[in-house]
């Protein structure tokens, strides 16, 4: 399995495949999706004018990426009179050189470390083990994927694969732990116990941040558990990774997307805890704060006027909750820590549509819309899809047949001609996917005796 | 180039015309403190309805003789209860119970918002104590999150509280109490 | 009003019979109804399999043959929403900006069938007779793509002796996609499996759609498990008279 990042090690069709066969995961993946949509559906419906906060959150990141270069610079500023410091990487390994350089200068050796998708792009954990310093997850969903030496499957829910029984059986072995039962609330005690030591001696933290405001230099981060607020408050060193993009211009931005996201994601009217920090706070929490601006490929992203709005994603995860593709293959088949419908855009986008096994994602959707109707920043993913699709390379095959299906379509009067020859019309029916692949589950229609144009043309006749 | 001139100028070429977001007028609305209690509830915190008179009976059962953390500036006297010193980070541990006021109270989402300044204390205090009793006046209580946010100086370091911690990592099963106090009482205060 | 059928290459070569239903409908609401042979496919399956310069000739092709045409109307919400959603991204991506604009003109003038019926005709009861026990699948680019949420099930509802069943999840994708039911053959079926398990568990003789790519993929499949319902587009139950 692999340790994170965003390079898939096959293509999505192979890796789904290999998914589809595994039915305990199909069944945790069903149950899951489905409780969290109707949980999604009902937290939606309490907000009368959802489809304009859509808009403006849409809105607020369209003019933060329109402005990118000002806010960035403004951010840096405000923290940086706040006491604290920012980077800026343009890459994963710029990015895992300066949280090690940071960990170096402390003679740290273990860090404690909030869910953070962007540290898993950057495969954060595996770099810093080059410098002999360890990251522990505190995520209890992380946690179990660390423990289990597993990458995790979805951005909110990143242990939905795994079932009560198989985590009861991990933390008995990695933990030493022992049960009476796989009750949820023992495991999740296990956990607490573990990692109370941790927080209450590390002395380096690194998290991801929700988002950023450029007018004040705050920092955001949203979470449930409490790993998170432990992380902000108790070490002195605290080192938070954030994309580019998600820099917010005012400060009154922050209530729309306190209300998105909450209700996107974990489909609550609030999540437990919020924090938010500016800089250093003499007295309270770390006394030293790093922010690092992370690139890696979004500004190749900002500079297409389609893929664009890509970047307004806030990671909430609704529209892999809603996806017919992600509810049956799970988050391990996209091959990159961003899974799912925004994971089939933002991966090979990232990578530049260079990389042959993440340009099958844009293929992995049957374009039924669910996740742009979901989606709180109004994403049109399946736009995006398609217009990815053309950026990919084709195989000679295939390419050969879309030419024979566009020869006959661009001429009129010899898509008549096919059309009149039941067989060689059954040969054009094949184009949309006859053959193996589709009698293998499904048996062809009948040809019919005549085409519609001739019987118009024997009707008028 | 460093890196900072080399991702600014990659941003520039992207040439991405203006855009401006359509931001609403702010309304402000009553507040509805029946609701606020009713959403504080849904989190499965506790939620107590209390006149001034009645606030430091209530803290003293809830605290039942444990022991009791307040931050300096809490306004009246818990007995037998420390202020922070500051303690360090392992003391903090050694208590069972925190009381705190608040900056700001959400009726939208049931949420209470601590800002680090008089009576709520640093961080640290409302979250290393399994139990945290959280006072808020009426006056506190906002009706959305954007008179919330209108209120709070976000220069501070802030917390935004919705419940007890919880997580529902393990099959979507709701266990509250992770990492952060896993009981929470929170105590509306009226005017009168 | 003179009617223009835009009826789809799928159609016209597969399901006559739902063109010919279409034909009925609108000329039994009193529609003089036109059909250009010189149309063949608005470029949907190349548009989005990654043909996109081929899309942009074959929805040109489209725009000249129905240039003069002042209402178009069509069997399919898929390739509707092509034509009204995509061309003028098409459009925009080839950087044609005559392409863009005669897309802009173009999609105030084409509406899928039931729509058509609905909105332009506003008429629910089209005299259908359809003594069959029936459940419907909304199809996804007529569902969300062109905005019609449930409605279509209006026209479906007024049909004389019809005894309609509710599909459970009926929103779920079947899982066609066009070329994804190929490219990516498992998921696919793995989707197809679940719509058709809800249809057979319903009892039903009849699933109506009003696209006969998905209809295609469901009946395959509910064909294969050799089970009763069979598929029908919604024309043709539009179309079913008393007499039949």
């Amino acid at each position: 399995m692999s340790g994170g990042g965003i390079r898939p090690a096959t293509t999505f069709t192979k890796a789904a495949r290999l998914a589809l066969q595994n039915s305990t995961l199909r069944q945790n993946l069903g149950f899951a999706t489905r409780t969290i949509c109707a949980k999604r559906e009902s937290a939606v419906a309490e907000i009368p004018n959802w489809q304009e906060l859509r808009t403006l959150g849409a809105g607020i990141k369209d003019e933060a990426l329109s402005n990118l270069n000002e806010l960035l610079v403004q951010l840096e500023q405000k923290i940086t009179e706040a006491g604290g410091t920012v980077h800026w990487a343009r890459t994963a390994e710029e990015a895992v050189e300066i949280v090690a350089s940071i960990a170096k200068r402390h003679e740290v050796q273990e860090v404690i470390k909030v869910k953070s998708i962007t540290s898993d792009e950057i495969e954060l954990n595996q770099g810093l083990t080059h410098d002999n310093i360890i990251a522990i997850e505190t995520d209890l969903a992380e946690l179990i994927c660390q423990l289990a030496d597993d990458s995790p499957s979805h951005i909110l829910v990143p242990a939905i694969h795994k079932n009560r029984d198989e985590i009861r059986e991990l933390f008995e072995r990695k933990l030493g732990s022992t049960f009476d039962s796989s009750e949820p609330k023992l495991l999740a005690e296990a956990a607490r116990i573990y990692l109370r030591e941790k927080f209450l001696t590390s002395k380096m933290a690194v998290s991801g941040a929700n988002y950023a405001v450029a007018e004040t230099g705050t920092v955001c981060i949203v979470e449930s558990e409490g790993n998170g607020r432990m992380c902000l408050t108790l070490p002195e060193v605290l080192v938070s990774i954030m994309g580019i993009e998600k820099v917010l211009p005012l400060w009154e931005d922050v209530s729309a997307f306190l209300r998105l996201l909450p209700r996107s994601s974990t489909a609550e009217r609030m999540n437990p805890y919020t924090s938010m920090w500016t800089g250093v706070t003499p007295g309270d929490g770390p006394q030293e704060f790093h922010l690092i601006l992370l690139d890696n490929g979004r500004s190749d992203i900002l500079a297409d006027a389609t893929g664009r709005q890509t970047l307004r994603c806030i990671r909430c995860s609704a529209c892999l909750n809603v996806c017919p593709v992600y509810q049956r293959v799970g988050g391990h088949a996209y091959g990159s820590v961003y899974p799912g419908p925004i994971g089939a855009i933002l991966t090979p986008q990232l990578l530049q549509m260079a990389d042959v096994n993440a340009n099958t994602l844009p293929f992995a959707s049957t374009l039924c819309g669910a996740c742009y109707e979901a989606c709180p920043v109004k994403i049109n993913i399946p736009e995006i899809l398609i217009y990815l699709r053309e950026k990919t390379e084709k195989s000679t095959a295939e390419s050969f047949g879309f030419q024979t299906v566009y020869r006959v379509m661009s001429n009129p009067r010899l898509f008549g001609l096919v059309l009149k020859n039941t067989r060689l019309g059954a040969s054009v029916a094949s184009t949309f996917g006859l053959l193996k692949p589709w009698t293998n589950s499904r048996e062809l229609p009948d040809i019919p005796k005549e085409s519609f144009r001739e019987w118009w043309r024997n009707r008028e006749q | 180039m460093n890196s900072k001139e080399a991702i600014l100028a990659k941003i520039q070429a992207a040439q991405v015309p203006h855009f401006r977001a359509n931001r609403p007028q702010r309304k402000e609305l009553p507040a509805s403190l029946d609701a606020f209690c009713e959403r504080v509830a849904d989190y499965r915190a506790k939620l107590h309805s209390v006149t001034e008179d009645q606030l430091l009976p209530t803290i003293q059962s809830l605290v039942n003789g444990r022991r009791c953390l307040v931050p300096l500036g809490l306004g009246f006297t818990i007995q037998g209860a420390q202020e922070d010193k500051p303690f360090s980070h392992r003391e903090l541990a050694e208590f069972d119970v925190t009381v705190t006021l608040c900056a700001v109270g959400i009726e939208e989402t049931g949420t209470i918002i601590l800002d680090g300044s008089e009576g709520q204390g640093r961080r640290a205090l409302s979250l290393i104590p399994d139990h945290h009793i959280c006072i808020v006046r009426e006056s506190q209580v906002v009706a959305s999150i954007e008179e919330a946010i209108q209120r709070i100086t976000p220069t501070r370091p802030l917390t935004f509280i919705s419940g007890p911690s919880a997580t529902s990592d393990i099959e979507l099963v709701r266990v509250e109490g992770v990492h952060g106090p896993r009981r929470l009482d929170v105590l509306l205060v009226s005017h009168t | 009003m003179k009617v223009h059928l835009f009826i789809t290459c799928l159609n016209d070569a597969l399901f006559p019979k739902t063109g010919i239903a279409t034909t009925q409908i609108l000329e039994r609401l009193g529609h003089t109804v036109e059909f250009d042979p010189r149309q063949t496919c608005c470029g949907q399956m190349h548009l989005n399999s990654g043909y996109r310069k081929e899309a942009a000739v074959l929805a040109k092709q489209f725009i000249e043959v129905f240039k003069d045409a002042e209402c178009i109307v069509s069997p399919s919400g898929s390739c509707v929403a092509n034509v009204r959603e995509m061309f003028i991204n098409l459009g925009k991506w080839t950087e044609d900006e005559a392409l863009v604009s005669d897309a802009e003109q173009l999609r105030e003038r084409v509406f899928e069938l039931s729509e058509f019926l609905l909105t332009v005709e506003k008429i629910e009861d089209v005299g259908a007779y359809f003594p069959h026990r029936v459940t419907y699948h909304p199809t996804c680019h007529a569902t969300r793509g062109l905005g019609l949420s449930d409605s279509p099930l209006k026209l479906l509802k007024a049909v004389k002796g019809i005894d309609y069943v509710e599909l459970p999840d009926s929103s779920q994708c079947c899982g066609f996609g066009g070329t994804f039911s190929v490219k990516n053959a498992d998921t696919s079926s793995a989707m197809l499996a679940d719509k058709c398990d809800a249809v057979n568990a319903l009892d039903v003789e009849y699933c109506v759609a009003l696209d006969n790519s998905c209809l295609m993929h469901i009946g395959g499949g509910l064909k294969k498990s050799s089970k009763e319902p069979k598929v029908i587009h919604l024309a043709e139950v539009l179309a079913s008279r008393e007499e039949r």
